[in-house]
């Protein structure tokens, strides 16, 4: 349901000029300016958005035909005509444990993406019903001092979307409470700024991966004897150490390169250095502040899914893995849904930030 | 004893090779109360000098003593009025006057400081825009702003670095009566950078040239004899401006092709010509 609305959300987004601008063409109120403006605003994106389903379509029908008659050349060499005829009509009449394994086409993909939701659903029923039926006993457990009985079924797909958006956003809040204030030290002090230069420069090149590794060994020990699951802590902490680097950078650039106008004015009016920093750095270097972070925020989606793969933490990136190992004969459609749920959600996260970005620079708002 | 006091200043830029120095030998005092302006031109060391005054810069010989102390880092006894209004673009005016006024009025008197910072904004007209942000405001009521600014800390001098350079003629014959009318309250003692000799004339007492750097120093001062308030259009026909004015501007002049003829340097040109253009007289 949340992901369905999700999308209306996001059709609105880009469809809302295209209604208003049917809505004014049906009532006669398009000049040739307009007209062309409408072909550049709707047409086209439309036009390009069916070609390239078009030319998915024909380049997985290609790689499906490639692959049934690979398969029917081999039942043919090893198993003889009678297996590789058998087989030939197997494929044909659709039936799924024949199907070849390759590029699934788009009306698959939207299949798919239809049983993700379906399966959600039932996962959604059966939690219900669950709950309802341990409410009672759980109350006496409760009561008991011993601890409530909770569902452990699987994860639908809707959940592990959620689940990777809570481990992004604790990833992304861990990068923004490092890299902020660390960059503003570094940005103050030329001293701290060389001391800490070699470390920025040798580790932001770091990949993700060794990033996880390094959060692993460390984290592993420390939790050591604690019953949780450390997956959650691990993926969080290798996301927030892979993106805070962009917001690093910047910060120390923008608190370091101030207008040296605000800086006079900061020292004529005499304002000790709290104030100095709280008034003036900050709010001047706001803006620089902000791009670190949309840059954090994208590579923090961007690095989660390598992550949690690794981690084996719930979310996108282990559902991606587990349809990858599972090769049912859908599991490569669902494979593609979930690339672009990962585009979609990482595209409306990038507007989030611009949003927030837009709404705190200072050319825009009127007092931080 | 001066109220302002500058002995043999001199000011350096770089190391070593690229040592520069703008500012050499110069000698400035200022009297309590007077009204004194330097003119040169752009790229002559003014702002420099500005801020050896106010305490952002310190001399690298010589001394600024200031009511007979030396002058060391700023302080709120000399307020500031920059060339680019240097307003914080993220504060309402009301905003940018507070922070001045926060300075001058200590914690205490916490209460105050609204009814302080509207006063100053009143003084400068500017009651309608005092929540505005400076990017709503024109180039005119910024420079206005600024100047509360610098009058808010409550400043015993002002100093002004070219505050209405990027103005309009009309905007700026405007701001320099208010802020003569302003120093005519309580006659602080001011100076006044500009590059206008005019401008220069109408609000001073005491005009002196900067000779251009590198090795700026100050050349002889010209007194204003004019009577207070100086009436702009009646200026215009009156002899002793007219003579003073051409004296300044023959000064000025008469520098500026001494600087010309310094510069001896010749440029070799290359020996190029277009192709064609050579073959046709072949």
């Amino acid at each position: 349901m949340k992901a369905s609305l999700t999308l209306n959300k996001v059709s609105n987004f880009l469809g809302l000029g295209l209604f208003r601008t049917l809505k004014d063409l049906f009532a006669n109120k398009l000049e040739k300016e307009d007209f062309k403006n409408f072909l550049r605003k709707t047409i086209v994106p439309l036009a390009s958005i069916l070609l390239f389903l078009g030319l998915w379509n024909i380049g997985a029908k290609a790689l499906y035909n490639t692959e049934a008659d690979f398969k029917i050349e081999k039942a043919l060499q090893n198993q003889g005509q009678a297996a590789a005829d058998a087989l030939q009509v197997c494929i044909a009449s659709g039936e799924s444990s024949c199907q070849p394994n390759t590029l699934p086409s788009p009306s698959q993909v939207w299949g798919s993406f239809q049983s993700l939701l379906r399966d959600h659903n039932i996962i959604n029923a059966d939690k219900a019903a669950f709950a309802e039926k341990t409410a009672a006993l759980n109350k006496t457990r409760i009561a008991e001092g011993k601890n409530a009985i909770v569902y452990t079924g699987r994860p639908s797909f809707v959940d592990q979307i959620f689940r990777s958006l809570k481990t992004v956003f604790a990833g992304f809040l861990l990068a923004l409470f490092i890299a902020v204030p660390l960059g503003i030290f570094i940005g103050l002090s030329p001293t701290l700024k060389s001391a800490f230069n070699w470390f920025i420069q040798i580790f932001k090149p770091v990949s993700p991966v060794v990033w996880y590794l390094l959060v692993f060994m460390i984290v592993k020990t420390v939790l050591i004897g604690s019953a949780d699951d450390s997956s959650f802590t691990i993926s969080f902490i290798s996301v927030g150490l892979c993106s805070m680097w962009a917001t690093l950078v910047n910060t120390a650039m923008g608190v370091s390169t101030v207008d040296k106008d605000y800086i006079n004015v900061a020292k004529v009016l005499k304002l000790g250095a709290f104030q100095k920093i709280f008034k003036v750095v900050l709010p001047s270097s706001l803006p620089l502040i902000f791009t670190g972070l949309k840059i954090t925020l994208s590579v923090a989606w961007m690095v989660l899914i390598a992550i949690e793969l690794l981690a084996q933490s719930p979310g996108l990136g282990l559902f991606v893995w587990e349809e990858f190992q599972n090769g049912a004969n859908d599991s490569n459609a669902k494979i593609i849904v979930a690339m672009f749920v990962i585009g979609i959600i990482g595209f409306l996260l990038d507007r989030l930030m611009l949003m927030i970005q837009n709404w705190v620079s200072f050319d825009k708002t009127d007092a931080i | 004893m001066a109220y302002l006091e500058l002995n043999n200043i001199c000011k350096t830029y770089g190391q070593g090779d690229n040592e520069s120095q703008v500012l050499s030998n110069i000698n400035l005092t200022i009297e309590e109360g007077e009204f004194v302006a330097i003119v040169g031109f752009t790229g002559s060391g003014k702002t420099t000098l500005v801020n050896l005054i106010n305490g952002l810069l310190e001399p690298t010989s010589g001394e600024v003593l200031f009511k007979g102390n030396p002058v060391s880092g700023t302080s709120h006894e000399r307020g500031v009025i920059f060339q680019n209004y240097s307003l914080l673009p993220w504060l309402t005016v009301e905003q940018n006057v507070l922070m001045a006024v926060k300075e001058a009025f200590p914690k205490r008197e916490k209460a105050i400081w609204k009814r302080k910072a509207a006063y100053y904004i009143e003084m400068v007209n500017l009651t309608p825009a005092t929540n505005k942000l400076p990017k709503e405001l024109s180039g005119g009521m910024r420079q206005r702003v600024a100047v509360a600014r610098a009058l808010a800390m409550k400043p015993d001098m002002i100093i002004m670095d070219e505050p209405l350079g990027a103005l309009d003629a009309l905007t700026r014959g405007n701001l320099q009566d208010q802020i003569l009318n302003i120093w005519g309250k309580d006659k602080r003692t001011a100076l006044l950078i500009t590059n206008d000799v005019d401008e220069g004339i109408y609000m001073a007492d005491r005009i002196i040239p900067l000779r251009p750097g590198p090795n700026a120093t100050l050349g002889p001062e010209f007194k204003i004899d004019l009577e207070r308030p100086r009436d702009k259009t009646e200026l215009n026909d009156n002899a002793s401006f007219k003579k003073t004015r051409n004296a300044i501007i023959e000064y000025l002049m008469d520098i500026g092709d001494e600087r010309k003829s310094e510069a001896k340097e010749q440029f070799i040109l290359p020996d190029l010509a277009p192709k064609d253009f050579v073959n046709q007289f072949r």
